[in-house]
């Protein structure tokens, strides 16, 4: 064994885990404050006697919540192991039983006790009626629960699971508490309130007649009848996008790897654009080329001398908006399949006297069909998702995500309306996301593997490639043309009647101005901007270490019910941000987790939201990096913290950084979940733009999301230099490795 | 001036077993070995043997199903990695593409508590040792295959570790070097006195540096000698066959006395060494190299036809058709003129052919 002995009579991160729950429990306020924790107000506000001040033990000892007191007496009880090792049996069984109890134990509290005592009625039968209420819980409470959470791992560390590894079980204990109580929690708690009526009470039978209610799911359009029911709208749309972006994102592919077109990083570079534009604004571009007073509709009545309709919002528009913005995640995709597939195989076909077109259709097609599957998919999922376009286009066509939303915000406010939605649009996207997984598997779509596969890509026969050149031309021209509408949009005085240049919208949203304090930002926008920018760099550091720890929990460490822990952590990219949105909401809006109308609530929807990004792109790059470079550190004497720390970390440093710009980048685009979590002090660009546009103040929106446009491209450029790059040289690892591609689906914006 | 110690230590398995996962069958099934401090010993076996789980429970990479495994007489069954005091040198080497070869080397001295100073002097004598002394600067990308797989060796030593470990070292070497490199092996091995455990597929590379080979086939130990054991040897048809090349005859025993035994083979009756053998149906080995074509007919030979002459060079090669199925033999008289058809006598030489225990 190596000379390291630890001589200390009690475990060091027992006395950790300890310290920190006595601090939680003696030292801060147990519940939320008014304030904000890091200004300190609390320390002079009758700290630490004061009830809404009080760190849990000065609670007690008043004879106040009295409740909280066996978890100071479970908080002692790791002490019991002094001069004990780790291998004891009772140091393990003592640790899981305290931290296990500690934890249940704080959630029950949690959840029993409500805003008018006793939650469950076996509680007053147990203990009698109580005259007390709860609050939202805290500081203290925060720290608290940690401890327990931490001890609980370390004992089953200690009684050897995983391995025996302190932090990898630390790890998964602490990914798991957070997923659970921030993916799951909220979306069990929105079913549950699925089912409750307008006047309180539980019904099923209410539940199924509006679940299954025309409204949803009517057949009027084909029986000749106004509308078809908002599920199907739904579905016909996301069925629609998926086809049309799959059939583009092949065309673009092929383009770029089968035709010697000589721009293809022009196109890649065309990629990132629906990435930074928050996904509203395509729907906006749309309502200015073909709106009632879009310039194209205007051009033509005046040619044709047509009278000017609405055509366009509805089914017509989204699908253009949606195919739009999400046809670059398609070809993201398909750019992965096609290069992925093996030369040597359409070399094969060709020597077997295959032409051009033969390969193509009896090789490489087939070939790509589960990348295919997968880019449909992908689209399908977005569009439900899809939240921004809808609300500015949809005109009559109702859709899922906006229904939810009406729902929440409109003069029905129907909780249990709204919730019944959402279960129905989940089930859309979580099958899909179930198909996705299991039906595709996860390798199937390269066949590139070895080495040895030097050839290249047979070129598509002549008229096949004019074909795709002249609709990929086409689109292209197409996509411009809406960056340049927005562009443009945002000089022109009013769209559609005074097309004069100014800077009007720029001035009133961005003007800054002086007085006796300094720099006055007078501009209407300041005020979200600031807060976007704030929310945003805030939880784009916390996905991203949030993204990787569980990636590298999932490349590199084996556990029971790893595949459960995966689809669990994956999960919430199938959630689409309506839902999530609704369900935070109803979870979060009272004790003990009593969260909205902050800041907190934001960063939290965004860590959960973007977490599928950051573990995507960690576990990507971690694939490359051979595990004998983990291994061989751990056989040097390095703990897995310290693996993690100096030798997997440093090498991860794109992924980190793409990790911290998507999740920025997303934070800033997102509009579905923070538009039901806004608040008058937390106001988001997004859905301080997403108001201009039912005011009809496009000037200022259009001006306002190009700025955002802007800045996105200014703070990915300054991620990049932050980070980093360091030339490594990893010629010998690169040639060791197996050479299987790896395809990053990539989340888009909703 | 710092200098590199030997901690040497034994490693013992006590029938250790080792099921992956959900599998029913085990990577290694039940085995005990003993391996003394100072020696270099070999796992030798045909891929998914369980060699390597073998050194990677060693290592403390895997933990063992069942079994107990003890170094330096301490029981380390249930200890990861981290806490064993067995460094690895990996096949693809695993140095940390973002370190320079002195962080590599220095990485496992940082978590070992010793101060800056002496880190340093460690990692430059390991550097020294291997003959890379002024290359501590340079990344490993800067390095041949070679000279990175020298780091790697030079990273494991400092450590001074009671095993140290080696996962098909030359792997990924040419031919020439990896001669040149096991000989280097060799020497630190024996000059600083080290107790190590190496894994190869490869039965030269394992005659040629080891004290000792454990043979393994199927999850199980086949074979467990020196060098000269296993060759001359060999316990098994398998074993004969895997290390070098062998023919193997049925034949009878007709007779045990005193340890050595008469064995009859067609018109043969030959005198060898019983190794516990009863009377009655056998098998033995002979190599192609002990193995002389005589002129037909001649004493104490089998009747056999030349079926193919191949020259390689250095020497002949035959396959020999006979009643006992075709015998494979190579002659270093690369002058002596057969053509294939030819009728030949099939003799042994002394010591030639030895009784199959297994």
């Amino acid at each position: 064994m190596r000379a390291k002995a630890s001589t200390a009579p009690l475990h060091p991160t027992v006395v950790l885990w300890t310290a920190v729950g006595l601090i939680g429990f003696v030292l801060l306020p147990w519940y939320g404050l008014r304030d904000n924790f890091f200004t300190l107000s609390w320390l002079f506000d009758g700290y630490p006697f004061d009830d809404n001040v009080a760190p849990a033990l000065f609670l007690v000892l008043q004879g106040q919540k009295l409740w909280l007191a066996p978890l100071g007496i479970l908080l002692l009880a790791p002490l019991l192991l002094w001069r004990r090792k780790k291998a004891d049996p009772y140091f393990g069984h003592l640790l899981i039983a305290v931290g296990a109890a500690g934890f249940a134990y704080l959630m029950l509290q949690g959840f029993g006790i409500g805003l008018r005592g006793f939650q469950w009625s076996w509680l007053t039968a147990l203990f009698g009626e109580l005259d007390d209420r709860q609050f939202g819980m805290g500081w203290g409470a925060l720290l608290v629960s940690g401890a327990f959470l931490f001890l609980c791992t370390l004992g089953l560390a200690g009684r050897g699971a995983v391995g025996g590894d302190e932090f990898v079980v630390g790890s998964i204990g602490f990914i798991v508490a957070v997923v659970g109580i921030f993916i799951f929690m909220p979306i069990v708690q929105m079913l549950g309130s699925a089912l409750v009526t307008q006047d309180g009470n539980y019904s099923l039978g209410v539940f199924f007649a509006k679940l299954f209610s025309s409204r949803l799911w009517g057949l009027g359009c084909v029986s000749g009848g106004p509308r078809c029911g908002v599920a199907w709208n739904s579905l016909f749309l996301a069925v629609l996008v998926g086809l049309l972006t799959t059939a583009l994102g092949l065309v673009f592919a092929l383009v770029v790897t089968r035709t010697g077109f000589r721009y293809g990083s022009l196109l890649r570079a065309l990629t990132i654009l629906p990435i930074i534009t928050p996904p509203f604004v395509i729907g906006l571009a749309i309502i200015l080329l073909f709106g009632l007073s879009g310039v194209i509709t205007q051009g033509f009545s005046d040619l044709f001398g047509l009278q000017p309709t609405r055509w366009v919002y509805g089914l017509p528009g989204l699908l253009i908006a949606q195919v739009l913005a999400f046809t670059p995640i398609a070809f993201l995709v398909m750019i992965g399949v096609v290069e992925g597939v093996s030369p040597s195989m359409e070399e094969a076909a060709q020597t077997l006297r295959a032409s051009r077109w033969q390969t193509f259709v009896t090789v490489s097609l087939p070939l790509m069909r589960p990348g295919l599957a997968n880019a449909f998919l992908l689209g399908f999922i977005e569009s439900m998702a899809d939240f921004g376009n809808p609300l500015v286009l949809g005109g009559n066509f109702d859709v899922l995500s906006t229904e939810i939303f009406f729902a929440i915000v409109g003069a029905q406010y129907d909780q249990a309306q709204a919730a019944i939605l959402a279960i129905v649009l989940l089930f859309f996207t979580l099958a899909a996301f179930y198909a996705q997984r299991f039906w595709l598997g996860q390798k199937s779509y390269t066949t590139v593997s070895g080495k040895g596969d030097s050839g290249i890509h047979p070129h598509l026969p002549a008229t096949f490639r004019n074909a795709i050149y002249a609709i990929a031309g086409l689109w292209t021209l197409f996509t411009l043309l809406i960056y340049v509408t927005i562009f443009y949009g945002s000089f022109v005085k009013q769209w559609g009647v005074d097309f004069s240049l100014t800077f009007d919208h720029y001035v009133e949203s961005f003007a800054v101005g002086w007085n006796q304090f300094g720099i006055h930002w007078r501009g209407a926008a300041w005020s979200s901007f600031w807060t976007t920018m704030e929310i945003a760099l805030i939880s784009a550091p916390l996905t991203a270490a949030i993204g990787l720890l569980t990636a590298y929990l999932l490349v590199r460490q084996n556990f029971r019910g790893k595949d459960a822990f995966e689809f669990g952590a994956m999960l919430s990219f199938a959630i689409p941000g309506t839902v999530i949105g609704v369900s935070y909401v109803i979870a979060f809006n009272v004790p003990p987790i009593e969260l909205t109308g902050t800041g907190i609530i934001l960063v939290l929807s965004f860590i959960f939201r973007n977490m599928p990004v950051g573990v995507r792109a960690g576990i990507a790059s971690m694939s490359q990096i051979d595990r004998s470079l983990d291994e061989s550190s751990l056989t040097l004497g390095a703990n897995s913290w310290q693996t993690f720390r100096k030798v997997v970390l440093p090498l991860l440093r794109p992924a980190i950084l793409a990790a911290l710009i998507y999740s920025f980048v997303r934070a800033m685009t997102a509009i579905s979940a923070i538009i039901f979590l806004v608040s008058a002090q937390y106001n988001m660009s997004t859905s301080y733009i997403v108001g201009r546009v039912e005011n009809n103040e496009y000037g200022i929106a259009i001006a306002y999301s190009a700025v955002l446009i802007g800045v996105m491209l200014a703070v990915i450029g300054l991620m990049q230099l932050a980070v980093g790059r360091r030339n490594i040289g990893r010629r010998h690892m690169e040639t060791d490795l197996s050479q299987s591609r790896t395809n990053v689906g990539v989340a888009g914006a909703g | 001036m710092a200098e590199i110690k030997s901690n040497a230590a034994s490693v013992e398995f006590r029938n250790v077993t080792k099921v992956y996962g959900k599998s029913k069958v085990p990577a290694v099934n039940d085995i005990s070995l003993f391996i003394e401090a100072g020696n270099l010993v070999t796992l030798l076996g045909p891929s998914g043997c369980g060699k390597t789980t073998t050194l990677r429970m060693i290592a403390g990479l895997e933990l063992a199903t069942s079994g107990q495994i003890l170094i330096g007489g301490a029981d380390v069954t249930r200890l990861p990695a981290t806490d064993r005091d067995v460094s690895m040198v990996f096949q693809s080497y695993a140095l940390f593409p973002h370190m320079t070869v002195r962080e590599n080397v220095e990485y496992g001295l940082k978590f070992s508590g010793f101060s800056k100073k002496d880190t340093a002097d460690k990692a430059k004598a390991g550097l020294e040792l291997v003959g890379l002394g002024g290359f501590g600067d340079r990344l490993p990308s800067q390095l041949s295959g070679g000279q990175q797989q020298r780091v790697a060796v030079a990273r494991a030593l400092v450590l001074e570790p009671q095993v140290l470990l080696f996962d098909e070292p030359l792997s990924n070497l040419d031919a020439k070097l990896r001669r040149h490199v096991r000989e280097e092996i060799r020497e630190i091995q024996q000059n600083l006195g080290l107790t190590v455990v190496y894994v190869t597929h490869d039965q030269e590379e394992a005659l040629a540096v080891s004290d000792r080979i454990i043979v393994m086939n199927n999850a199980v130990i086949a074979q467990d000698g020196t060098p000269r054991d296993l060759y001359d040897a060999p316990s098994s048809a398998f074993v004969a066959d895997f290390i070098g090349e062998a023919n193997i005859f049925d034949c009878r025993i007709t007779d045990v006395a005193k340890d050595v035994a008469t064995v009859e083979l067609g018109p043969l009756s030959l005198k060898l060494p019983a190794r516990d053998q009863r009377p009655g149906p056998a098998r033995l080995a002979v190599r192609p190299g002990r193995i002389e074509l005589g002129s037909a007919g001649a004493p104490r030979t089998l009747p056999g036809t030349l079926h193919k002459v191949t020259y390689v060079g250095s020497h002949l090669e035959f396959v020999v058709d006979t009643e006992f199925g075709a015998v494979f033999a190579i002659s270093t008289t690369v002058d002596a003129q057969f053509e294939a058809g030819q009728k030949v006598g099939v003799g042994f030489c002394e010591h030639g052919p030895v009784l199959l225990t297994g």
